[in-house]
């Protein structure tokens, strides 16, 4: 839309003609001075980021950025979100206008690479698939040859499916809107007949919609969708607190910590494992540049990265998705992080 | 003017040499913006440069008169975005400007209903904002109309719905022939079509900007001394060819100029087409721009694109306009 336009060439303008922002060491010294972590996420995507009928922001990304704020804040509930659409996002991390991207976007080389971003850590193993409504009884996406198909601008989105009706041999008409609403009110209105993006978008989309069941998402996964945070080159501290704060969720849940009983865990457990994280026997903090409770905050705040799953996006959410991939190694899934010590 | 030597101590020389100074100062700011952003762009590790133009793209465009596929390049890409600004535009200058010309002779009229309608017609399209009738448009088409797999059909061969218009395409295959839209279960496929995107945007820009020019065109008849109308009624000139001899020709004058405005505002107006999903040049250069990173480069392209494509347009109506300006005696 016009106004996104505009956004992302303001954003472009101050990029340019500010003095650089990202020096080492600067961002954090910027949000303790602020008072608060500036966090750009989806303007809506439920279970991910997207505001409640209160105005409260609630999801897996938002729930990174509450944690940032418990570890460098000492409370989650400093943060202020900047929510952005597909096209916006970078412009506004590389401009200086949020500390974090936390935004269901896909690492890949690309954008690791060129854009003056790195991605701190993987928060949600997704690939992408196909919408349909069920009158068009399709059960494959591989029945797709000659489909019309609306995807969103600015996305990997875009271009894996173009791989992937090339790979089968097979032409599609693409309609490209930027921004989630657009897009969706199109599709539900019946102008395309598929609609691909991550399958966690497509699970929280169908939420927005008056009859669920009218829809379904085809099995086919076309793609590796790897999700995560991302902050703006060139300052390394930064980086690691971000990263590291990721990771103590992780290690918190493999720990068998949990929000409701931390405090309990905190004065009575004696595994090595729990009395480092929660910052009772050694200070990890101050390597990072925080102090000794971090991550004691970060769980007793927000929770594990499995609470923050469940509560966003698990079973009896209307995402209601499976933790499949997104389970610890040591359950069979993918997440994995390294010792926090 | 006279020509003025080139000395301190005569007027012209020392507006020359100011000019001078100036013109070097407004190159040394340039220079300037231009080497501390590339400056800003390395320290803050972003890839700069226009080598990305002959990388392969790797989207989908979803319509339009240049072939192109996710396997050509980025360039090519940008030329089909362009082919689709152009196209939309034409057809908007084309279909605006006699509508415009009608409505606004329409408010002239004696014709009590018609003045009102015409008047309607432009104090409506004039004073909503372009983004939301557009959006007006393409929910009409997209919610009203049926879907695509059972499709209004208008004429024979003539399909209307929620996939677009779709019309026999002639073709010249073994003699004239005719490529007939079918519908199958994703739709009507095959012969000529036109996405309902195209559609709306093309209906937006019409008829919001026939408003303007019919405005344009009200002033410039009215601009024509009363006298002139009189004088011909008195000799005996029908209504008819009092307008197509008398107004119109002095009228011409004073409508051109503005309404060579109201052709580049309906050119730059439809960069809006992304918020309705019309793969225009600005569309284009936003998902190039996310794409590929290059930010800087696909926003200085759009502009070196918009300003060739208007002043080439300026010209055009500036070379008609010195045809219809009457010399004043
Ligand atoms: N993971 C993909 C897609 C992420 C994405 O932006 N998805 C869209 C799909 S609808 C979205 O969330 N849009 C919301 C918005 O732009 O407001 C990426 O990083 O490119």
């Amino acid at each position: 839309m016009a106004s996104a336009r505009l956004t992302s060439l303001a954003a472009l303008a101050a990029l340019l003609l500010t003095p650089s922002a990202a020096l080492a060491g600067k961002t954090l010294d910027a949000v303790k001075a602020r008072g608060e972590v500036v966090c750009g996420v989806n303007t809506s995507a439920p279970g991910f980021s997207s505001a409640d009928s209160q105005g409260r922001w609630q999801g897996l990304d938002v729930d990174t950025c509450r944690a940032v704020a418990a570890a460098v804040l000492g409370d989650a509930a400093k943060v202020k979100f900047v929510p952005l659409n597909s096209q916006q996002r970078f412009a506004a991390l590389q401009a200086g206008e949020i500390d974090v991207l936390s935004r269901n976007t896909t690492w890949s080389l690309t954008r690791d690479a060129s854009l003056g971003i790195v991605f701190t850590h993987i928060n949600y193993f997704d690939g992408q698939g196909f919408m349909v409504p069920k009158k068009l009884k399709v059960d494959s996406a591989r029945k797709l040859g000659g489909a019309t198909v609306c995807v969103q601008a600015g996305t990997t989105s875009e271009k894996n499916v173009a791989d992937f009706f090339a790979a089968n041999g097979q032409k599609y008409k693409s309609v490209v809107f930027d921004t989630a609403e657009a897009i969706q009110s199109a599709f539900f209105s019946g102008r395309c007949q598929a609609y691909t993006t991550d399958m966690s978008d497509l699970a929280g989309a169908r939420t927005k919609v008056a009859r669920p069941a009218d829809w379904v998402i085809l099995p086919e996964v076309i793609s590796k969708e790897p999700l995560g945070p991302s902050v703006r080159r060139g300052d390394d501290e930064w980086f690691a607190i971000v990263k590291w704060v990721g990771y103590a969720m992780l290690e918190a849940e493999e720990a068998g910590l949990t929000q409701a009983s931390v405090d309990r865990q905190k004065a009575e457990s004696k595994d090595p494992v729990v009395q480092r994280l929660l910052g009772v026997s050694e200070d990890t903090g101050k390597l990072l540049g925080l102090d000794k409770e971090w991550a004691y905050r970060v769980v007793k705040q927000v929770g594990t990265y499995g609470e923050s799953f469940d509560r966003n996006l698990g079973p009896g959410t209307p995402s209601n998705l499976p933790r499949g991939a997104n389970r610890l190694w040591s359950k069979g899934g993918l997440m994995y992080a390294p010792p926090v010590r | 003017m006279k020509r003025g030597r080139l000395s301190w101590s005569t007027r012209s020389g020392r507006a020359l040499a100011w000019q001078a100074a100036l013109l070097l100062l407004l190159v040394l700011c340039g220079w300037a913006l231009a080497s501390h952003a590339a400056g800003s762009l390395a320290e803050r590790q972003i890839r700069t440069g226009f080598g990305f133009l002959g990388q392969r793209a790797g989207f989908d465009i979803g319509e339009g008169p240049v072939p192109y596929g996710p396997a050509d390049s980025y360039l090519r890409a940008f030329a089909a975005g362009l082919a689709n600004t152009l196209r939309v535009s034409l057809l908007g200058i084309l279909l605006a400007t006699p509508l415009g010309a009608l409505v606004g002779l329409g408010r002239l009229s004696r014709n009590l209903l018609l003045r009102g309608l015409c008047g309607a017609w432009v104090e409506v399209l004039r004073n909503v904002p372009l983004v939301i009738q557009l959006f007006a448009w393409y929910l009409a088409i997209t919610e009203l109309l049926p879907e695509a797999a059972s499709p209004l059909l208008l004429a024979p061969h003539v399909f209307l719905s929620k996939g677009g218009l779709q019309l026999p395409l002639p073709a010249l295959a073994g003699g004239l022939s005719l490529e007939l839209p079918e519908v199958t279960a994703f739709g009507v496929q095959g012969g000529l079509s036109l996405t309902p995107e195209f559609l709306a945007l093309l209906a937006g820009l019409t008829t919001a900007t026939s408003a303007s020019i019919a405005e344009v065109v009200r002033a410039g008849v009215l601009a024509v001394p009363r006298g002139q109308a009189e004088a011909a009624l008195a000799l005996g000139l029908s209504r008819r060819q009092l307008v197509r001899k008398v107004l119109l020709p002095q009228a011409l004058r004073v409508i051109v100029p503005p309404l060579t405005s109201q052709y580049l505002n309906l050119t730059k107006n439809s960069s809006l087409a992304v918020a309705i999903g019309y793969p225009d040049v600005v569309s284009i250069a936003n998902t190039a721009i996310n794409q590929s990173g290059q930010a800087l480069e696909c926003i200085l392209l759009i502009m070196a694109v918009y300003l060739t494509v208007n002043l080439c347009t300026a010209l055009l109506m500036n070379l008609y306009n010195r045809r219809v300006a009457l010399v004043e005696r």
